[in-house]
This record gives structure tokens, sequence and C-alpha cells, in this order.
């Protein structure tokens, strides 16, 4: 058994709650008393049906304002796959929570309203699914039952999302399943109301879907997260370096070489609680010892000398803006990334991104919340870096802010 | 290309032991919340991996509310000292005996709810500004919305309208003078996968968890051992029977379940079968819809 990490998209009346409470009630993954505290709660609310959404808003102000304000995370399994749903709420405003949700999925399931068809939040869920680089996207048009099962309404709402996703570069695989999260067509098992459609019903897609492509197992990068050292009689000579494999694979014996300083080595052992391992991989949390007795802390980062990442001070990526504060104009902010931190000054705002449009908007040097925009920036010590299309996690960062140590904006190298 | 795919057990530890690892890294006195529960035990269990062969980094804290379960004490006394790890008590008892809470009244009189000043003084007092706690999403509504590092204020608050987004693996610690952080690295574990865990890694557990035969009686729906800590009332029709406990708290508000399960393999299978979360045992999360939230707000783990 193995996990998938998928989140879910859509606008506000689109059924997202009734779909996930359906793949979680069909997996029998809610309890009798999760459900009797829903249908108590809907009743004092004054709800007509029990409404499964109070499954997922937890917190108190969601349930007094009937919305979600935040990413929750469901869980469930089947004999096949362990699921974490990342449900990320639908409002125009919270554009953050979706990319927070993104930045941990294998899949995204999109829902689209048969009804109303490709609209902007689909469009714009879309691009944030694309710029995180989720390589699977699930299109689900929901609510068949109300368009009468007609084959015609689906077969132009997945022409027209087709046509949108064309303009869209890293979607690596696109699914459209016809679906009624409300009565369970094609949810869990195939139905019967829609014969036209050949494919897959969606917990079968979920289930099979291939998601071990999803680290890169080429280029070898380990960044050092903490330095152990015993010190007890048994163990006095012992140093390692614990950390989790980010990309590639490490065996003993492997030619490395250790960033920034630029030391060249050889693994000597692969540890993981007490055992040497033959090798270690993504996303394997390991402690290495090394041939050679040199200088390491966090933050550095081991790689093999073959395909090193950048070590650099310049870096251009893309930005989502968090804080209800704009940017700063040449503002500085705290920069993390993998397990350095480092000052970074914003040096350029190079364009937003109008999210319906796709076009890029240049002139403004600032970013408010939930915008998107290519930035240049300046760190004061080298990052040891690789673009985020191909590695996602030595491609990554946050920005926080110094003062009100918020964290500001995510970043993707490019 | 061989075939890098981890199994969903593997794949969890590994991130619970990066958590583990930042924790460590990222504040100057951490500290781990010990309960004697399954779920700090896994976490204590996996903290003494993160960072084999040294030892683990921070102390255990165990806040005890002098309620406990004797076994709990105990197997609790036998885990520290084979793990070699400083063990912290804060006692609910000495808060309460130096008029720092006030011992609630009345037959469902519980502590539990009085462990958050503890708890805060407890951190206070030894300017930890880190606790890792064993909290799983899949518990309880407001638990869904934790990130991994939580921030808590001055007052030690937890705001879960304006919570630090989290993203990737990077987790953002930073904090003022005063303020410190919740870390929960099972966020992603289920009651079934902590189970599968525990089987897989043959951890010992306490005996409460396997079934036995002990004397309760039916409250609230549920069924509350007989305790010095519990007056029975009258009414209340105290019989023994074959329980087991599917949590471990104060023993004041958690009920046991009536189980013949033995072993870890007859508990998997009953949990797989249960329609009942095991939170549904606990009487402190019904006192309210949002009786977790509530508490959380205040500080309690």
């Amino acid at each position: 058994m193995d996990i998938l990490r998928f989140t879910t998209a859509g606008s506000v009346d689109d059924g997202k709650s009734t779909l996930i409470g359906r793949l979680l009630y069909d997996s029998k993954s809610i309890f009798e008393d999760q459900l009797a505290a829903v249908e108590e709660s809907s009743k004092r609310r004054g709800d007509a049906v029990v409404n499964l959404a109070l499954l997922t808003d937890g917190l108190k102000a969601e349930r007094e304002q009937g919305i979600t304000i935040d990413v929750a995370y469901r869980y469930f399994a089947t004999p096949r796959r362990k699921f974490i749903i990342a449900d990320t709420p639908g409002h125009i405003q919270y554009t953050r929570n979706m990319v927070t949700g993104a930045s941990t999925a294998n899949l995204a399931i999109i829902l689209v309203d048969a009804r109303k068809g490709v609209i902007e939040q689909t469009k714009r869920h879309s691009f944030i699914a694309d710029l995180l680089r989720i390589q699977h996207v699930v299109v689900a048009v929901n609510k068949m039952d109300l368009v009468d099962y007609d084959q015609v309404v689906y077969d132009r709402i997945v022409e027209e999302y087709k046509a949108f996703a064309s303009r869209l570069d890293n979607l690596v695989e696109i699914t459209t399943i016809p679906i009624s999260a409300l009565n369970g067509d094609n949810v869990v098992d195939k139905s019967d109301r829609m014969p036209w459609y050949q494919g897959p019903s969606l917990l079968y897609h979920l289930e099979t879907v291939y998601v071990g492509g999803e680290h890169n197992h080429v280029d070898a990068r380990f960044p050092v997260q903490w330095v152990i050292r015993p010190l007890s009689n048994e163990w006095h000579d012992f140093r390692g370096y614990a950390g989790r494999v980010a990309g590639g694979v490490f065996k003993p014996g492997d030619d490395v070489t250790v960033l920034p300083s630029g030391f060249a080595t050889k693994v000597k052992e692969v540890y993981a609680d007490g055992q040497t391992l033959p090798e270690a991989f993504a996303p394997q949390s390991v402690t290495l010892t090394l041939a050679t007795e040199i200088d390491i802390s966090r933050g550095d980062m081991i790689v093999k000398a073959n395909n090193p990442p950048e070590v650099t001070q310049d870096i251009e990526a893309m930005i989502c803006w968090f804080s209800q504060t704009p940017m700063a104009e040449r503002g500085k902010y705290i920069l993390r990334h993998t397990t350095r931190e480092t000052q970074a000054i914003i040096k350029d705002v190079r364009y937003l991104v109008d999210i319906n449009t796709l076009h890029k908007v240049t002139g403004s040097q600032s970013c408010a919340m939930n915008d998107i925009a290519c930035v240049s920036l300046r760190t004061a010590t080298p990052l040891i870096a690789d673009s985020y299309q191909r590695n996602r996690i030595t491609g990554s960062f946050v920005l926080i802010h110094p003062g009100t140590n918020e964290t500001v904006a995510a970043g993707m190298i490019r | 290309m061989p075939d890098y795919n981890l199994s969903h057990l593997d794949q969890l530890e590994a991130e619970a032991i990066y958590v583990l690892r930042e924790t460590a890294a990222q504040f100057a006195r951490p500290a781990l919340l010990f309960s004697g529960g399954k779920d700090s035990i896994v976490m204590a269990h996996l903290a003494r991996k993160a960072f084999w062969p040294a030892r683990i980094p921070f102390p255990l804290v165990h806040i005890d509310t002098g309620h406990n379960f004797s076994e709990t004490m105990t197997y609790r006394d036998d885990f520290v000292a084979r793990l070699g790890a400083e063990l912290v008590v804060g006692s609910v008892q000495a808060s309460i005996d130096s008029g720092r809470v006030v011992e609630e009244k009345g037959p469902n009189a519980s502590r539990n709810k009085l462990q958050t000043v503890t708890l805060l003084d407890t951190i206070a007092e030894n300017r930890y500004d880190a606790c890792l706690g064993g909290g799983r999403r899949d518990e309880e509504k407001a638990r869904a919305k934790e990130r991994f590092f939580s921030h808590r204020d001055d007052f030690g608050q937890w705001d879960p309208k304006n919570q630090r987004p989290e993203l990737w693996n990077i987790f953002n610690g930073r904090k003022h003078e005063g303020e410190h952080f919740r870390v929960f690295p099972l966020s992603n574990f289920t009651e079934m996968d902590v189970w599968l865990y525990i089987q897989r890694e043959n951890i010992p557990l306490p005996s409460l968890y396997f079934s036995h035969e002990r004397e309760v009686f039916e409250r609230a729906g549920g069924l509350l051992a007989v305790t010095d800590f519990v007056a029975v009332q009258p009414g209340e029709n105290v019989e023994r029977r074959v329980v087991r406990f599917r949590t471990i708290g104060d023993a004041t508000c958690t009920g046991a379940v009536e189980s013949t399960a033995a072993t870890i393999e007859d508990i998997i299978a009953e949990v797989a079968a249960s329609r009942q979360t095991e939170r549904g045992t606990r009487t402190d999360d019904k006192r309210s819809e949002t009786a977790m939230e509530d508490r959380k707000r205040e500080g309690y783990f």
C-alpha cells in the first residue's frame, strides 16, 4: 500500500464537500458518532438535509459563517491505497490555501458544475495546479444528474477545458470524469446512467493512477538537517549527517561533493535506526557517514559530483503572495530554502500573472495578497538550488517577514 | 530503473523523523509531551530513531493529572528508563495546591481542562520553545486544521483563523520572545496507521490497551472504570466486564469499550471494523460542539 495525496478545488457550490463526504462515507471512513454529531449540528442550524460540509468545516467561525476558511486534511484508505485529501476552500480570496494544499499534492481534482461549464474559477484552479506542477489533474464534471446525464453537455465541457489546458505548460495528465457526487454516479462505482462513458470511476482512478515518478531519482541531493555526534564510549568517533533525501540515490562508496564548500569525499555508510542500508532515495529520512572528516553543518548539501545543483545568490522565481500586507518595494525578507535560512531582497517584480487570462502584466513593483508574480531576488548567502521543474524540494522556498515572522510568500525557482 | 516506491508506513515514518529533526534544529529548548498513550509512545519511538545512535536531544514531559491509571505510570517509568531519556513531570495536583487552578466539582469533575494551566506553567518554567505532541489530524475536526508547526502566542493560545501557511516540507518556526510552538510529527497518521506501525515495529504498550476484566459502570452512554477519582452515583450500576481502552487519558474522562481484543492483531481487526471514532470514548470532547477547538485555543495539547 502506498499514499496518494490529492487536493480538491471547486467554486462555492460545485459540490466539493458532498464529493468528499461521499468518498469518506462510501469508504467507511465516516464514523457513526461523527455522523450523529453532524446530524445534530445540522438540525440545530435548521438545515433541511444533513450538511456533510460540517464534517470538514471544523472551526467555529467556519460553522457560523457556513464557509471553509482553512485547508483541512482528511484521510481515508482502501485496500489499495492510503489517501490524504487537502480540502481547500473555493473562495477567490483564498488562493493561498489552494497553493498550500497543492504544494504537497500528487493529484488535483477540479470540480466543474455541468450546468455552468468551465468558468473563471476552473481556469484559476488549473493554473495553480500547473504552477505547482501537480502531475495529474482530474476534471470531475459534477451534477450530471441535473443535465439528464447528457453526453453532449459533458463532451462540450471536456472540449472547452482541453482547449484552455493546452495553454498550460506542465500538466502531465488530464483525466475527465462525469459524476454526480450527490447520487454517487461514477464516484466509487461505475454508473449505469451514463453508458456512453467508457472510463473508470473516480475512486478507481485515484486507486490506480501511477505516482511512483513524483520524486526526482536522478539528481542526488541531501540537505543536511542535523549533525549526530553521540560522544558516547560506544560511538566515540561517530559523526553522522541526518536528513531527508531530496533527490537521487545514495549508496556506500558513492563519490559526493559537499556544498557550498566544494569538498569531495565518499559515502561511507547509510544508516536508518541502527541498521545499514544498501541505498537511500527520496523521501527517506536517513543518516549518512562520510569517508573523510570535514566540517559540515545544517544547511549544507551533500550531492553527487556529476550533476550538481546551482550555487547562486541571484534567483528568478514565481511567487504567490500570501500576506494581507503587500510586498514592500525592494523589500527585504527572510528566505527559507531546504534546511537553509538567509536574507533576500526583492530586486525586481518582472511581471504579475493575470490568472484569468494567463497574461503577463508589467509595471507594478509590488504584490498584494493572492497575487502571482515573477520576481528576481538576491540573497545574502548562496542558495544550493535546482529549478522547481527539476526538483520540487530543492526548487521551492518561502519568504518570511522579519518583523512579524509570518510566512508572506511561497516561491518556485525558475 | 528500479522502483523507488515507499510503503505508506515508510512514508509516514520518514515524514515524522524529518519533523522531529527539524524541531531539534530550529528550536533552542524543545520538549516531547509524553502522556503514556499510544500516540506519544510512537512519537518517542520515532524520536529515538531520528537521533540514533545519540540520545534524544530533549526531555520527555508528562503533565500528570494525578488521576492516572496505575498501569500508565508503571509503563511510563519503564519506558523512560529503557530510552535513557530525561523525564520532567508537571503536576496538576501542585497547580491545585498552589491555587493556580480550582478543582471542578460534581460527579463529572475532571482535571482534563485544568491540565492546560499546568502545561503552560511547565512550558514557562522550563522555557520550552517547542513542544512535540502526538496529536493527529484524523482525531478531531479542529485538529484537522492543525499545522505540523503550530504557533502559540504569549499566552499559549492558538489562533486557528490566522495560521501560517505550510508548504512543501518547509517549516517556519520563527517566533518572538515568550511565544512557543506545538509540533505534531504524527499529523498524517490515522488511528489505523498508528496500530499498523506499532505492530510492524513491535512496540510494547501499556496493558490497558488490551482486553481485561475490570469494574466499570455506565455514564452518558459510555463505560467508565471504577477508580479512586470517580464517584459512582446512586443508580449507577457497577459490574465486572471484559473491556479495553482505545485511548488513554485521565481516568475521569477516558471511557472503556467492551472488547475481547487481546493482541495487536485483534485490535487492528477491531479498529478496522469499528463504526465509532476512538475519541467517541472521551467525555472531554463532548462538552460542546467545539470543545476541542475551545481548549486548543486556550493552550491545550
